[in-house]
């Protein structure tokens, strides 16, 4: 029983993270219909200029608004300078031209920080609080929960409370209607994208003090897992998007605990098909596929 | 997403007149009108898989051996690819797993011909039993992630077959007696028939075994699109609810193109195995997988001609790379910083360059020169 | 569709071979293996002698291993510049793989067929090297020292032409396990190892020394899972107090800081393979304090050692030639690999063929920054025999102790007896 009290709540934790980039993909989804390959890469970008600058100036706060602008001016500058000119032919050119960035980005962070592992800064004490013996969260770990709650509380304010989230959600919606109606589409398609990159970023900066380090590929299976989160939940709810996390952070540490470490993508691929398989649109989907 | 309003309007012209709703998986498409076949197709694509297997042969004499490798690499990725193409170009089902099956193919190929030569069954009919073997396991994994596949759409299914393409490491892992785990196995591959003569390069017999096994994967995809079922995967991917309103059956549909392109998926891990001489899983992770992906889109996708030029920038374009770079003579520092890196980062611009400038794909961009260079022709 | 299938077949297939047409050759019997008078040797000439690698420069196994073949390149411009090998020059080809086992098949053929190399030297990797064992076998290459502690390079037999370089896994957990045995007597011993034949070698190699119930608590991860907590928690729950682990750098950084998390502090031995303190360091970063009293066998020196000659000579060709890159274990793994490889080219002599090289390295007995014997002879082609005990104390990693050997069977762990020789007064190899 302590053995299944503490992988819940590591799992809890993994799952936070998952969470928040599920977050900006479930944006970039919404708001382009683009499945963002490139987020992780993204992340990294960024991620490596918050830990220069907070190295510099010796701030982890510092470093953390870097990444915040840092993934804004990203996010912005991919949507102008690069997606917004590729051909829709079909979807699946978007899904080439991330694939294309992703290399371009990780060779040219290589490039320039070498390819060895950087140890994470991290804010807080991360050893454990043990409750009755069983060591379950560490202070760092209730800063991202803490993180991740205000991204989504922020989120589900600007979308329902502010003209520019309506505005965003209609030009997502009904770029046709909105643009009849006086919306700047394009502008608001930018916007998506650096709202997106930005919640990238504070991912991939919450995520590495409990990876490896920061590296060229630190974000290449967080991706993977994100992806597997976002879907799950359904890519049009962020609600699902956290939902997802949590539950893809349960599975690999119950499986990795109970199981062995080798087993987790081999659960991760029977949670998305029974899901799936109940639910296409995973769990939070609003609409129903029509049939004959 | 499958009935989510399309985001964008259609932004290319229509060359089917009539259509109510367009779901978004016919985004996938680059139309194309229908043309009937005349005279019997097969014989026709038979006659001109004879011919390229002919000119393959006698270009194989005339080229050193690292070419032959190179050429059944590409050979190798070409039986993938053309039923990748038909699964995601005329089928609009969007596969990021197809790694795993040439795994399925590889792996059969490999445990069957260790088996062979671990019993002293020697003989010409070896390899392609264990090749068909390869194809059957990997066709049944086909068939079982096309029934799953039937009910999912665009982003679900890439993420679904990309958990597929992830469960190969762990698959040889858990089952490391039979797999040998990251090591992997190596392959008993005989060397080319005597009658060949003793300084026969066995690289380029590999390039005739794959070369062969790329025409039969050819020639299957393309009698089969030609065929009733071709023109109910078309219809399938452009509009599901049209397709079932004129009588086909939209799942049953979609399994069978699954099941095809998981075919040959296997056929080209199993010659894959076969030219490396050893199978080992990171070989068919998703970074394999991903590039299958790319070789189609940026061929042109659909086609069965963009798909070989896909073959081929898959194994050139990395090639190609690291020679352009090799030129430079750089410091240690900076060779150091650069080395590894470059290519790849030119590898990636090439990607975002080509879509950009030809968002068809190559055999698209090609088309289109045809036509104009055809126009200013008559003009003149 | 149907036209243009048809014509697609056809094009393609043609213009696939025009592209790959650059260059022609013809049938002759000289390219395909290694026979004969010195003219048709492979890549060797009166004035030069090419070798090729395959190293990850890129991807995410890149981390510290992307520095050896730089490092060795350097060592090779050292001697190079001091007049080479017999008069010829080395010239060092580094292919990067990517550890992509697809790719280690497509640069090892590109060395070998069309870069014609003399011989590959210290290819990287498990799952990479297996795969071109064979290729290599078929076309007599020379393939020295690969860089890897699977005991898969040790079958002269079946691959006559591969050597191993590093003491394989299952000597080193021998090692290790007979040194836990002596000195931390009664205590919970556990094993953490990577799960492919890393973990599998390291942990065989341990239980032979300790037996099957020696060891409390096995655990397992994988690269690709980077939430170990549920296994170290399963070390804390055993009460392990001496954790042995067959872990690659980052894991072994993973470990002790995941440890830290949850107040769990055991004695860890981690192998060879992931015990550099330069490099760890770096990836705990202000975390580093936790590998004070960290105990790891050796079997190079290491590379803070200063005081050490081969790393003065080391340290000296790495600010001459390799632009000064900063110094740890692995540049001085790839130098030493180098050092060997001309000493190796020496023995082979002024006649240099691909025959005379195998014989030579199967002579045996070089001596060079090695802290423990090469095995090397006709029936055994694994590398390094021998390891020394180091202990990380105030922040600094230092060897201790007597250096001891083993095989990878039945036999004991022995003490190696023989003094360590400095290197030459200019540094360039001697047989």
């Amino acid at each position: 029983m302590d053995r299944f009290i503490f992988l819940t709540f590591d799992g809890l934790s993994r799952g936070a993270v998952y969470a928040a980039f599920a977050l900006a993909l479930v944006l970039i989804w919404r708001a382009a219909r683009v499945v963002n390959f490139a987020q992780g890469a993204m992340a990294v970008v960024t991620a490596y200029a918050a830990y220069t600058i907070s190295d510099a100036v010796g701030s982890y706060l510092v470093g953390f608004l870097v990444a915040l602008v840092s993934g804004l001016a990203l996010g912005a500058l991919v949507e102008r300078g690069l997606m917004r000119f590729v051909g829709h032919a079909n979807p699946l050119n978007d899904v080439i031209v991330a694939l294309g960035l992703v290399l371009f980005l990780t060779a040219v962070v290589g490039m320039i920080f070498g390819g060895e592992y950087r140890a994470a800064n991290q804010p807080f004490d991360t050893s454990a609080i043990e409750v009755g013996g069983i060591p379950l969260m560490s202070r760092y770990d209730l800063f991202i929960w803490g993180t991740v709650a205000a991204i989504v509380v922020l989120l589900a304010l600007l979308f329902t409370r502010t003209a520019v989230g309506l505005r965003m959600r209609a030009a997502a919606f009904a770029p046709e209607v909105s643009r009849l109606l006086g919306v700047n589409v394009g502008r608001m398609l930018t916007l998506g994208w650096a709202l997106a990159a930005v919640v990238g970023a504070v991912a991939g900066v919450l995520i590495l003090p409990t990876e490896l380090g920061l590296h060229p590929h630190a974000m290449d299976i967080v991706f993977a897992s994100a992806f597997a989160a976002a879907i799950v939940g359904g890519l049009d709810s962020p609600v699902g998007a956290v939902v997802g996390g949590i539950i893809v952070g349960l599975i690999l540490s119950y499986v990795s605990g109970y199981l062995g470490a080798a087993l987790t993508p081999v659960a991760v691929l029977v949670v998305l098909l029974a899901v799936l398989l109940l639910r296409p649109g995973g769990i939070f989907s609003s609409v129903r596929a029509r049939t004959v | 997403m499958s009935t989510t309003n399309p985001a964008r309007p259609a932004e290319q012209p229509q060359t089917v007149p009539v259509r109510p709703t367009r779901s978004p998986m016919s985004r996938f498409v680059v139309p194309r009108p229908l043309r009937p076949g005349q005279g019997s197709t097969l014989l026709r694509h038979l006659f001109w898989v004879a011919v390229a297997a002919a000119v393959v042969y006698f270009v194989s004499y005339g080229i050193d051996p690292f070419r032959n490798y190179q050429l059944a690499t590409v050979a190798a990725y070409l039986c993938v690819t053309a039923g990748l193409t038909m699964l995601t170009g005329l089928n609009g089902q969007l596969s990021l797993g197809h790694g795993a099956l040439m795994a399925c193919g590889a792996y059969t190929v490999a445990l069957a011909q260790n088996e062979f030569s671990d019993r002293d069954l020697f003989g010409p009919w070896r390899l392609p039993i264990s090749l068909a073997l390869g194809v059957l396991v990997a066709a049944l994994a086909g068939a079982l992630i096309g029934v799953c596949a039937a009910r999912l759409r665009g982003p679900y299914l890439a993420g679904v077959t990309l958990a597929v393409a992830l469960v190969v490491p762990a698959f040889t892992t858990r089952f490391a007696d039979l797999f040998n785990a990251d090591q992997g196995l190596s392959v008993y591959v005989d060397s080319p028939p005597a009658g060949l003569g003793p300084y026969f390069p066995p690289e380029r017999w590999q390039a005739w075994i794959a070369i062969g096994a790329a025409m039969v994967s050819l020639l299957v995809v393309a009698n089969l699109v030609n065929s009733r079922f071709g023109r109910s995967f078309k219809a399938v991917r452009d509009d599901e609810v049209a397709a079932k309103l004129v009588g086909i059956h939209v799942a049953r549909t979609q399994v069978l193109a699954f099941v095809v392109s998981a075919a040959c998926a296997g056929l080209g891990g199993g010659v894959l195995a076969v030219i490396s001489q050893s199978v080992s899983p990171s070989v068919f992770g998703l970074t394999l997988s991903l590039n299958l992906l790319l070789a189609i889109v940026l061929g042109g996708l659909g086609s069965l001609f963009g798909a070989a030029w896909g073959a081929l920038l898959l194994v050139l374009l990395p090639y190609l790379t690291t020679e352009v770079t090799r030129g430079f003579d750089l410091s240690p520092r900076l060779a150091n910083k650069l080395e590894g890196n470059l290519p790849l980062a030119i590898f990636g611009l090439t990607l975002i360059v080509v879509m950009l400038v030809a968002p068809g794909g190559i055999q698209e961009a090609f088309r289109a020169l045809g036509r104009t260079v055809r126009r200013r022709w008559r003009r003149t | 569709m149907l036209r243009n299938a048809r014509r697609g077949i056809v094009v393609a297939a043609c213009l696939a071979l025009i592209a790959t047409n650059a260059a022609c050759s013809d049938d002759a019997p000289s390219s395909s293996g290694g026979g004969g008078t010195a003219a048709a040797v492979p890549g060797v000439t009166d004035t030069e002698i090419t070798l090729g690698t395959h190293m990850p420069l890129t991807g995410p196994a890149a981390a510290g291993y992307s520095k050896i073949a730089p490092a060795s390149k350097a060592f090779f411009d050292y001697v190079n510049a001091n007049g080479g090998v017999n008069g010829r020059k080395i010239k060092y080809l580094i292919e990067d793989d990517g550890y992509n086992p697809a790719n280690t098949q497509t640069v090892v053929r590109k060395l070998v067929l069309e870069d014609k190399v003399f011989a590959i030297l210290n290819g990287l990797g498990t799952p990479t090297h297996t795969g071109v064992l064979d290729f290599l076998k078929t076309q007599k290459v020379p393939d020295l020292f690969v860089a890897s502690g699977s005991r898969s390079w040790n079958q002269p037999e079946k691959y006559p032409t591969t050597f191993g370089y590093q003491p394989d896994y299952t000597v080193e957990g021998k090692i290790i396990a007979d040194y836990v045995k002596k000195n931390f007597p009664g205590q919970v011993v556990c094993h953490m190892g990577q799960d492919d034949d890393f973990g599998r070698d390291s942990l065989a190699g341990v239980e032979q020394v300790l037996g099957a119930d020696g060891v409390k608590s096995k655990q397992k991860y994988v690269t690709s899972n980077t939430n170990i907590t549920p296994q170290i928690q399963a070390f804390k729950t055993a009460g392990c107090q001496v954790v042995i682990s067959a872990t690659i750098p980052a894991f072994t950084a993973l470990s002790l800081g995941t440890a830290a998390k949850i107040a769990f502090k055991p004695q860890w031995i981690p192998s060879s393979v992931g015990a550099d303190y330069t490099t760890l360091s770096g990836l705990l970063g202000p975390g580093k304090a936790l590998l004070e009293g960290l105990i790891a066998p050796g079997y190079l020196p290491v590379s803070t050692d200063s005081a050490n000659p081969w790393i003065q000579l080391f340290q000296k060709v790495n600010k001459e030639y390799n632009g000064n890159a900063p110094f740890d274990g692995n540049i001085v793994f790839g130098m030493n690999v180098a050092y060997l490889t001309v000493q190796a080219l020496l023995k082979a002599g002024k006649d240099l063929t691909r025959e005379n090289l195998l014989a030579a390295v199967e002579s045996g007995g070089f001596k060079n920054a090695a802290v423990g014997p090469y095995r090397y002879s006709k029936t055994d082609h694994s590398g390094i025999g021998g390891m020394q005990m180091g202990k990380v104390t105030g922040g600094v990693q230092a060897a201790f102790g007597p250096v001891v050997q083993t095989d990878d069977a039945a036999g004991q762990v022995t003490e190696y007896t023989e003094a360590a020789a400095p290197p030459p007064a200019n540094g360039i190899p001697t047989v």
